[in-house]
């Protein structure tokens, strides 16, 4: 092939191309309305967790023993806990702790899936078959029993939960690069800037991994809300994110008695309704992209 | 068939001891010395430093991490999986004790997710594009976005404490002797819970792939003999789309034992699941080890059952 089919290429194929992808992932995610909720419940569900120190009606940890175990109250909307602090503002502050452990758990795996998945897919060999086996072994192991093993050495603490879920998280991401790799490589257009003497990083990064930003996109955001579930659960056990700071799942953890399950259900139902209505809306909003930016998926 | 079963046995105990070394290394980083963890401060300094470094001499503790490994292999390869540090008795009776309930539980929660993901499944491909189809894609939507512990807690909140129908946590009721009627009371909620997350991708299989086949040609001439609807449905698609699910069932294993861990330990299950958050909190590292190789075992078999029932179910696969 040589550079004028090349150029000819790009001129008449990919940039309309682009320009009429654009709209069309707009109006395709525009068309499915539950994506389009979930992401204004998280606009505001983010607004809440930035902006919590200025909107809580009340520090978070600041413990009244002259109050505790309050039900609903102008003072307090959701009630107090069993050490008199308002549940609204934990609740408020959680959804700061509990969103940055999804999002930065999930950051870090996205990196080193990248990383890996483009060694093993590049690289090809002895090395492409460590990283592939290493990924099947984790992604067949249950990742909560693995994390609590883990929690259970260097100890629980909201450092740790985003470090181990995003150690584990990657095979996912590192698969989906790799076969973006294989699949591409042979490609004209690969072997067209190679044979115009492109160097590999360029062809990795400016012609391989672009291709592989939608996958990775729509697999990230379903990671967030796994993630989330993944800090609320562990947190619920005690083994994530400890008090005082506040999570929705260790405000939950209060729930494994029974006498505060069955009288104080305005401490423990908010922040469930907020796992599941974050969760939700993260899947739904995934689930909107993968329509409108994945052509493989268009139906 | 015996030759396949044999050589898939043989490709994962590479896997197995791959496991196994991570494991050990990551137990091994474990701050605290097992001599000292064993004894009380107060005898320590009558019997002094030289008693300890002679006890961790006579245990092989000053050995090089890769020898005590090798040896600690050996050692589980006769079912010799160490002692419990909490209760005293040998891990693989204290493990014993507890795989029957997990597995019981899981074993009910294949049942529950497999019957009511294979029925609304057809169902909502049957009434594509109704509310009813809708519904069912939104409620599979939110079974795998609620936490199953959450949902565990409603459950138990509705249910137990406020209905008074049903028991809120153990696997029988203490002191009476046990009956059937009893044990379900018990496992209704825990299985419910776990299987409605394990029903969600059944369910959205089975829809998917009887749509699919509604095109195909086999289907039209069903049709054009005349046989009845549900005829066509449960003898012609579904019966080709069904063997796939044995897959999803198996590669849902590990998240199913993940998901047992949590919810056992809501129900108060006696199972491994309560045993290895029991063991975390009490860092009982043998135990823990214990469990991982157990389950690391029970995945690599229920994908290799998975195979075998594959063949079973579908003549035209052969393994060779």
């Amino acid at each position: 092939m040589s550079t004028a089919d090349v150029r000819t290429l790009g001129a008449t194929d990919a940039i309309p191309e682009r320009r009429r992808g654009q709209r069309t992932v707009w109006s395709l995610f525009r068309r499915h309305r539950l994506a389009v909720a979930g992401m204004v419940v998280m606009g505001i569900l983010i607004f809440i967790g930035i902006f919590a120190p200025l909107i809580a009606p009340h520090d978070p940890n600041a413990v009244s023993l002259a109050n505790f175990r309050e039900p609903p109250t102008s003072e307090h909307l959701l009630g107090t806990d069993a050490q008199g602090r308002d549940v609204l503002s934990r609740i408020m502050y959680a959804t700061r702790i509990s969103l940055s452990v999804g999002l930065v758990a999930v950051a870090i795996y996205v990196v080193i899936g990248t990383v890996l998945g483009g060694v093993a897919g590049f690289f090809g060999g002895w090395v492409d078959s460590i990283i592939m086996r290493l990924a099947d072994v984790i992604l067949s192991f249950p990742a909560i029993i693995v994390i609590i093993t883990v929690v259970s050495i260097i100890g629980p603490s909201i450092f740790n939960v985003m470090l181990v879920i995003g150690l584990l998280g990657w095979p996912p991401i590192a698969r989906l690069v790799r076969g973006e790799f294989l699949t591409l490589r042979g490609r004209d257009f690969v072997t067209a800037s190679e044979s115009i003497g492109a160097s590999s990083p360029r062809i990795i990064f400016r012609h391989i991994l672009p291709n592989a930003t939608t996958p990775i996109i729509v697999n990230a955001t379903f990671g967030v809300a796994q993630a989330i579930l993944l800090e609320a659960g562990l947190s619920f056990l005690g083994l994530g994110v400890q008090p005082p700071t506040a999570s929705w799942g260790n405000i939950l953890n209060a729930a494994q008695s029974f006498t505060l399950l069955e009288e104080m259900p305005w401490l423990w139902l908010p922040p469930g309704f907020m796992i599941v209505i974050s969760v939700l809306a993260i899947n739904f909003l995934g689930d909107g992209l993968r329509d409108a930016l994945d052509p493989r998926a268009r139906r | 068939m015996g030759r396949y079963l044999l050589r898939r046995l043989l490709i994962s105990i590479p896997v197995l001891i791959g496991i196994t070394i991570a494991m050990y290394a990551i137990v091994n980083l474990a701050p605290g010395d097992p001599v000292t963890a064993l004894l009380n401060p107060e005898q320590m300094s009558n019997l002094g430093p030289e008693w300890v470094e002679e006890q961790r001499q006579a245990l092989g503790l000053n050995d090089p991490l890769p020898l005590r490994y090798l040896k600690w292999l050996g050692e589980t390869v006769q079912g010799n999986l160490g002692y419990s540090t909490v209760d005293r008795q040998p891990v693989a009776e204290t493990i014993g004790d507890r795989i029957w309930p997990t597995l019981k539980l899981m074993l009910t929660v294949i049942v529950i997710s497999v019957v009511a993901g294979i029925t609304l499944g057809v169902l909502s491909a049957l009434k594509q594009h109704t509310f009813f189809d809708y519904l069912m894609t939104f409620l599979g939507f939110l079974t795998v976005s609620i936490p199953g512990f959450f949902l565990g807690l409603i459950l138990i909140y509705v249910f137990a404490l406020r209905l008074d129908w049903l028991p809120a946590t153990g696997m029988y009721t203490l002191g009476q002797p046990r009956s059937f009627t009893d044990d379900l009371a018990h496992i209704i909620m825990p299985a419910t819970v776990l299987g409605l997350a394990q029903a969600a991708p059944i369910m959205r299989y089975t829809r998917a792939s009887l749509l699919d086949t509604i095109g195909q040609d086999y289907v039209t001439v069903a049709r054009a003999k005349g046989l009845k609807e549900s005829r066509i449905v449960v003898g012609h698609s579904l019966r080709n789309a069904l063997i796939p699910i044995i897959t999803i069932v198996a590669l849902n294993v590990p998240s199913l034992l993940g998901g047992t861990v949590v919810i056992e330990q809501v129900f108060a299950w006696p199972g491994m699941g309560t045993l290895a958050i029991s063991s975390v909190t009490g860092r009982d590292y043998n135990v823990l080890m214990g469990i991982n190789l157990i389950v690391a075992i029970m995945i690599l078999l229920s994908n290799l059952l998975a195979d075998v029932i594959y063949a079973f179910a579908d003549p035209r696969i052969k393994y060779a």
